[in-house]
């Protein structure tokens, strides 16, 4: 008798328990959806039309990925991307790992000053832009030339010199991202056994094979991490260079992104802009895969 | 103090490399506090650091201040930039809010506020569903939301002002509105791995105790596995707050004139104005710097674990 009343009940039970995560799931599945995935499919189909308001999209085929990887803009900036990705993530790493290593330490002066050199991190990435142009200022009392002044070095034209306009962009960029692997290499740090460098110390080793041998090793799960990171990043690099100099002077600052937008919002070849995208796209994801696939290998050896 | 007893005999390391030998012959416990094994008593070792502490200052932290005194410098320019104002005004302010500087502000705290709202509320959900249930295609879910992360903004910008100009199904045309902007922040999946990651680890025990007290899907959510969740969505918000307010693409896309920019958007416009100076420039991006500086300063602890959590679960 009990059997037959809750053979169904438990049915309906279980029936509910299958709907429930899906109706927690819904909203973010939906935005995901519409406006990542939905987005993602729309460019990678129209990389292959001719887009033309009104009268219809025209196929084309690969046209559009021809005409862009052709296009010498784009292959210039396919170097200054590179450059500036490359650029910046080793930068960032270096960078942040002396700030690590100077600033490591429970001292509440060094937990001030960690909060203070994390500033660059949290601030937009437009304002950061704004500060730096002005810092950047051209003529020989601007802040940076009238520090170099005492150094007996002349006023740089950064931003408006083909030959440094990049170079003044990746210096901004690792000021940017070097505090933030500052924070995962301080973290890492925070792991390494205090015996080990105790037993180091008994043995007498030297800093350098200390750092080599025992830190270095510690906390090379977390360098992975910020590299991968670091490196996706640096490929999709825009609002950077978009505000500091636009891709300019003489598209010595184009890289990859700012072109695209360009080709997509003040030229309106939609299709190349796609095209150029889903190239970028493609680049990234094999990028992602490739080093994630290293480091698993690495972690298992 | 027993401690001279562990010293080791031959000259530490240390000192070896940076020639420091009298800073750091001392046993202290503090030489092997750090990797550099930075001592904590005056010597040559102690002045360098301050030293290399002080530069450090100066490039990561000075700039801010130079920002800060040429907004309250008047005629303020690239060339006379101080670290203190000269001439303290507040001239450039009142001109930067008549060129609507203010307007802006409100349209980054509209977005701000309701993106930050719909992402940790979109989180929460998917995570509670992630992490306290087990469903067919649980993997894919998983790998989707991974997915949101790596597609970078930049790639689908494009193809995104399409679909905000004309959303599919419903026809709306969401440009030049804040849900043009909103929306399509809704879905991080960063957030939501995180707080999947977060509720994995409450123990189910709570959870039985209440299921047998017959307490609803929702209200165990709101009311027993939220409130355990409290650090989490500290770190989730403050990081969901700084991505939100770094966006400049998105708004630039999603607006249909300049009047929709966000106010990191609006900092060109004061740029290329040829009435205003850099004085108005620096004052606009002090008003867009503040937001980020109070969230930093309050919830500076949660932002920290969660970038150093974030890294190690990848």
């Amino acid at each position: 008798m009990t059997a037959t009343v809750t053979a169904p009940r438990r049915r309906a039970v279980i029936s509910k328990r299958a709907v429930l995560p899906w109706v927690f799931l819904a909203p973010g599945l939906l935005l995901a959806l519409v406006f990542k995935f939905l987005p993602m499919g729309k460019g990678i189909w129209l990389s292959f039309f001719k887009v033309r308001p009104f009268l219809g999209d025209q196929w084309v085929g690969l046209d559009n990925y021809t005409r862009v990887l052709t296009d010498h803009r784009f292959q210039d900036a396919i170097g200054h991307t590179l450059l500036l990705g490359f650029g910046q993530s080793v930068g960032a790493i270096v960078v942040g790992f002396l700030l690590a290593l100077l600033l490591e330490g429970q001292a509440r002066s060094l937990k001030i000053m960690r909060t203070a050199v994390f500033l660059p991190v949290v601030t937009a990435t437009a304002v950061v832009g704004e500060m730096w142009r002005l810092l950047y200022y051209p003529t020989s009392d601007g802040l940076i030339n009238h520090g170099l002044s005492f150094l007996g070095l002349g006023p740089v034209q950064y931003l408006d010199n083909p030959g440094t306009a990049l170079w003044a962009t990746m210096v901004m960029s690792i000021w940017m991202i070097a505090p933030y692997n500052m924070v995962i290499i301080l973290a890492g740090l925070a792991g390494v056994d205090r015996t080990l460098y105790e037993a180091a110390a008994m043995d007498g080793v030297s800093l350098w094979q200390r750092l080599r041998y025992v830190t270095l090793p510690a906390i090379r799960p977390a360098l992975g991490i910020v590299l991968t990171l670091a490196a996706i990043r640096g490929l999709r690099v825009f609002t950077e260079v978009y505000v500091l100099t636009g891709g300019g002077p003489a598209g010595s600052t184009e890289v990859w992104m700012t072109r695209a937008y360009t080709l997509g919002f003040t030229r309106n070849d939609i299709g190349g802009a796609s095209a150029a995208s889903v190239v970028l796209l493609s680049v990234t994801l094999l990028l992602t895969v490739t080093v994630n696939y290293f480091r698993k290998r690495g972690d298992v050896r | 103090m027993s401690a001279p007893a562990i010293e080791p005999v031959r000259t530490p390391a240390p000192s070896a490399a940076t020639g420091k030998a009298a800073a750091s012959r001392r046993a202290t416990p503090a030489r092997f506090d750090t990797a550099l094994g930075w001592s904590d008593r005056p010597g040559v070792s102690w002045a360098l650091r301050i030293l290399l502490c002080a530069t450090a200052l100066g490039v990561f932290a000075a700039p801010f201040l130079t920002i800060l005194s040429g907004a309250f410098t008047a005629h303020a320019s690239g060339s006379s930039l101080s670290f203190l104002p000269h001439d303290s005004t507040l001239q450039n302010f009142e001109v930067a809010g008549e060129r609507g500087i203010w307007d802006y502000f409100t349209n980054s705290l509209v977005i701000a506020g309701g993106a930050l709202l719909l992402q940790l509320a979109v989180s929460v959900l998917a995570a509670y569903a992630l992490a306290r249930h087990r469903f067919r295609g649980q993997a894919l879910i998983l790998t989707l939301f991974m997915l949101t992360m790596m597609l970078p903004e930049e790639v689908i910008a494009i193809p995104l002002s399409l679909v905000l100009g004309h959303v599919p199904v419903v026809g709306l045309d969401l440009k030049g509105t804040a849900w043009g902007v909103i929306l399509p922040l809704g879905a991080w999946g960063f957030s939501v791995m995180l707080l999947t990651e977060f509720m994995k680890d409450i123990p189910t025990e709570i959870e039985e105790a209440a299921r047998l007290d017959g307490v609803g899907e929702f209200r165990m959510l709101w009311q027993v596995v939220l409130p355990l969740c409290k650090p989490a969505l500290g770190v989730a918000g403050v990081l969901g707050f700084v991505m939100i307010w770094d966006q400049y693409l998105l708004p630039l896309v999603a607006s249909k004139d300049p009047t929709d920019y966000t106010v990191t958007v609006a900092l060109s416009i004061l740029r290329t104005d040829p009435e205003v100076g850099s004085g108005v420039v620096l004052a606009g991006a002090v008003i867009a710097l503040i937001p980020s500086l109070i969230v930093y300063l309050l919830l500076q602890r949660s932002l920290v674990t969660g970038i150093a959590a974030g890294a190690t679960k990848g």
